[in-house]
């Protein structure tokens, strides 16, 4: 298990137990963190988990995929911390991980 | 007594809806009855990554056990609700129960158009819309066996491109004169087509199965051009009839799917319809729509949820689709039906482009070939009602961004 916070737009913070080897898109949808949809079931076909990661962990976060850079190019509301959910694994490595979801996915 | 729901289906609109509930503050009881021996669950990829088997069985699930036990969900699985009296609020259930109910949420989604042919009752027909169906048809998608698909929709062009990847011998067989007829232009469909050909499957358009015969166990599909193609395996996937019997004998109105508002509502108090099974009013299109899309589920999935929890908002979104062929990601935005003109944006022998539909200028829809960019802008041009020039969609060489400004 590895610690994750998600902190929605209106600032509440929820922190989930989450398991290793799941999607973090996985992760928010199974616990019901507002703000995370991932309409297209993790095959990076749809930008609706996007998040925001910063701090010392991002760095340990793989690097952005063609297609998830491409798909969040024209994201609302996008930043260098922009990210798809479902494209990071949780591993220990991401213990405290703080994760970010903004107010809605459209 | 407090407010209770009952949720009948067990695909993404049901799963949705009692997340949707739940994330809306709704704390009466729910129920939630699928004929089905599984929770909620995801279908794109059984046509994928379940059927290539890559993807484990309790991967599918929209979410896992544990959460419909923390949410209180009372989950009757491999259980058919095969009756609803509107008038007293109460449906009837297969093992002889009875549910009452202050609201239900009708996600009865579909079924596979059967084959109308004879002989379509042979053991090596198989049709592809639920998990046990594609465990169903398993033991016979093995290396070097020949499977003949019938139909060149996303389905039957998503079998063809994994069963090519694991060594069996794909025919395709169209009725139309080409593939994707339903949804896609001649030319992004000319794509398609030499895609398939190109990696070995035999795809003949414009031909109908007139028959299947036995020989052996195996089937033969006889073909209206009088072929005769022996088969270890044959997936149909020639269209979905939506499940409105139910609401049908219930007297609700029915037309091409169970009839709803904007809000979900049929035409019987506290009865919504939500996913493949209901037609609903576009605002964006000026028509009735019944939409099978894993989005229109998820979104009218959140707008029954929204008027039962007292916010209701009208559902109104431009609809989108998508389909993983070899290394090819379709992504469809928008309706391209009654389009005037369609632009080319990329070049196709690339495998990277899009097709943006047109009418009277105005822009209608995106094929988008491996261009989430211009899918990601279309969607949201379409939404907006405002998009670039036919001149400057067609135009590859100012970049994608720029034309967002």
């Amino acid at each position: 298990m590895t610690k994750i916070t998600f902190v929605e737009y209106n600032g509440t913070e929820r922190s989930i137990d989450a398991e290793n080897g799941q999607s973090l898109m996985q992760t928010a949808v199974d616990n019901l963190v507002p703000g995370i949809d991932g309409d297209c079931g993790g095959s990076c076909a749809c930008a609706t988990c996007h998040c925001y990661i910063e701090g010392p962990l991002a760095a340990k976060l793989p690097e952005l995929g063609d297609t998830e850079r491409s798909m969040l190019e024209m994201a609302e509301g996008v930043t260098a911390a922009s990210r798809l959910a479902c494209q990071i694994t949780v591993s220990g490595d991401l213990d405290g991980l703080v994760v970010r979801t903004p107010e809605g996915q459209h | 007594m407090s407010a209770n729901v009952v949720i009948v289906g067990g695909g993404h609109a049901a799963g949705q809806a009692v997340a949707s509930l739940r994330q809306g503050g709704f704390d009466g009881g729910i129920t939630l009855v699928t004929a089905e021996q599984s929770l909620p669950y995801q279908r794109p990829p059984l046509s994928k990554a379940y059927l290539a088997g890559e993807l484990p069985r309790e991967r599918l699930l929209m979410r896992p056990p544990a959460f419909y036990e923390g949410a209180g969900v009372d989950a009757r699985l491999g259980v058919e609700a095969t009756g609803l009296d509107a008038g007293r609020r109460s449906l009837t259930l297969s093992d002889g129960g009875q549910l009452a109910y202050h609201h239900l949420i009708l996600a009865t989604g579909g079924r596979p158009r059967p084959l109308p042919c004879p002989g379509a009752d042979h053991p090596a027909v198989h049709y592809l819309r639920t998990i046990a169906d594609v465990d169903a048809m398993r033991p016979r998608f093995v290396q070097g066996a020949r499977i003949v698909i019938v139909g060149a929709g996303y389905i039957g062009l998503e079998v063809a491109a994994v069963a090519i990847k694991h060594g069996l011998q794909p025919v395709v067989l169209e009725m139309a004169p080409m593939v994707l007829a339903r949804v896609a232009s001649p030319e992004v469909a000319g794509f398609f087509e030499r895609v398939h050909r190109g990696a070995g499957v035999d795809l003949r358009t414009g031909v109908a199965v007139s028959a299947i015969e036995d020989r052996d166990g195996k089937a033969v599909v006889v073909s209206t051009a009088g072929d005769r193609i022996e088969a270890d395996l044959v997936v149909a996937g020639v269209g979905l009839l939506p499940n409105v019997e139910l609401a049908q004998a219930a007297g609700i109105d029915c037309d091409n799917g169970i009839v709803v508002d904007a809000f979900c509502r049929t035409s019987a108090p506290g009865v919504y319809a939500v996913g493949d099974c209901s037609n609903h009013p576009s605002h964006l299109y000026g028509r009735r729509l019944r939409l099978e899309s894993v989005h229109n589920a998820l979104e009218q999935a959140k707008t029954a949820a929204a008027d039962i929890c007292g916010k209701p908002q009208a559902y109104d979104q431009v609809p989108w689709f998508w389909s993983d062929q070899y290394e090819l990601k379709l992504q469809t935005a928008g309706l391209s039906q009654g389009y005037d003109q369609v632009v080319i944006r990329g070049d196709m022998a690339t495998r990277s482009f899009a097709a943006f539909y047109l009418k009277d200028g105005r822009l209608l829809a995106v094929d988008a070939v491996n261009r989430p960019i211009e899918f990601t802008l279309a969607k949201r041009w379409i939404k907006d009602g405002k998009a670039p020039s036919a001149q400057q969609l067609g135009d590859d060489s100012i970049e994608a961004k720029a034309l967002a400004a």
